[in-house]
């Protein structure tokens, strides 16, 4: 496929992300700190995320496993996920962050239950997405 | 070259070294960066012990540890499992070797209560995560010492600086 086709496509898939409202402009502050010292800064930043999510996400499964819940731990390590989600611009994953420290506040197991799927979901839809457009973007080059 | 408790403010950018203490992995590899494309020499550590260890600052008042580098500012978060930042300020400002050194905190939380409380304790400023080129560029004013004087108005107050400013970052049309 022409490079110009494959720059066409990345581009659309990048606005495409920020438009269904998978990414917020901090995504745009980590683009903007890319250069040619450091060519695939985002994707490392996003990698590190992803690495570090996981910990975070089997650490929640772990304190699950446990009843009664110990709320405050559950609230703790959202805290971080969505810390870090914020960091790279991750919106979605931080609304469902933000929703499951809400239930834990008020010891809400149904709605925590929920939450943390819809969270899983989002991550793992968004590490998807990102994938698709890093390969795109890196063909297009 | 000033020794810690003689602070006289570098010329040259270059020169400047800044500790960030942030338990977050992803959070540190961003403030790295975003402090070197401003120039800096950046430490990163993943805590407030550690980062009293890299200052050389030790539990008993005045003595200096063989871990002692010389760091023009400090910037901090606020939330981290054992010492908090808030901790790690009052630890800073209690020394009388290093309470010269600006502190800035950073906070995924605009809580004014908090950003007072650390204002009050002697921090420079108290940037809202995530943080932004905008707020990094900010600091450097405190890196050199003017940002200090700058601020205080005539009764000698500082200016709450920051409760969220938007910088101007436009999303793609």
């Amino acid at each position: 496929m022409e490079r110009n086709q494959l720059q066409r496509q990345a581009a659309y898939m990048r606005n495409t992300l920020f438009d269904q409202g998978y990414l917020d402009e901090q995504f745009l502050q980590l683009e903007d700190l890319q250069d040619e010292a450091n060519p695939k800064f985002v994707e490392e930043v996003v990698k590190l995320f992803y690495t570090d999510s996981a910990r975070l996400i089997r650490s929640i499964e772990l304190t699950l496993e446990n009843t009664p819940w110990d709320f405050e731990k559950l609230d703790k390590i959202m805290h971080q996920f969505k810390g870090s989600s914020s960091s790279i611009g991750a919106k979605k994953v931080k609304k469902e962050c933000t929703q499951f420290q809400e239930y834990c506040k008020v010891g809400n197991v149904e709605g925590c239950m929920r939450t943390f799927q819809e969270v899983k979901q989002e991550h793992a839809a968004l590490k998807r997405k990102l994938e698709n457009y890093f390969q795109l973007a890196r063909e297009a080059r | 070259m000033a020794k810690n408790g003689d602070f006289s403010p570098p010329l040259d950018p270059h020169e400047v070294h800044v500790l960030a203490v942030d338990d977050s992995l992803v959070d540190r590899k961003v403030i790295e960066k975003l402090l070197r494309i401003i120039s800096c020499k950046v430490t990163a550590v993943d805590s407030g012990i550690r980062a009293l260890q890299i200052l050389g600052l030790n539990e008993e008042e005045g003595s200096v540890g063989y871990d002692e580098i010389k760091v023009d500012l400090v910037i901090t978060d606020y939330c981290m499992p054992g010492m908090t930042g808030y901790e790690l300020l009052k630890k800073i400002k209690g020394s009388s070797t290093f309470r010269e050194i600006p502190v800035v905190i950073m906070s995924s939380e605009n809580v004014l209560a908090r950003i007072d409380r650390c204002l009050e304790e002697g921090a420079e400023d108290f940037i809202v995560k995530p943080v932004k080129l905008c707020d990094v560029e900010r600091l450097k004013s405190y890196m050199f010492g003017e940002g200090r004087i700058q601020r205080q108005n005539a009764n000698g107050e500082f200016n709450k600086t920051k409760l969220h400013e938007t910088c101007n970052v436009s999303l793609p049309s």
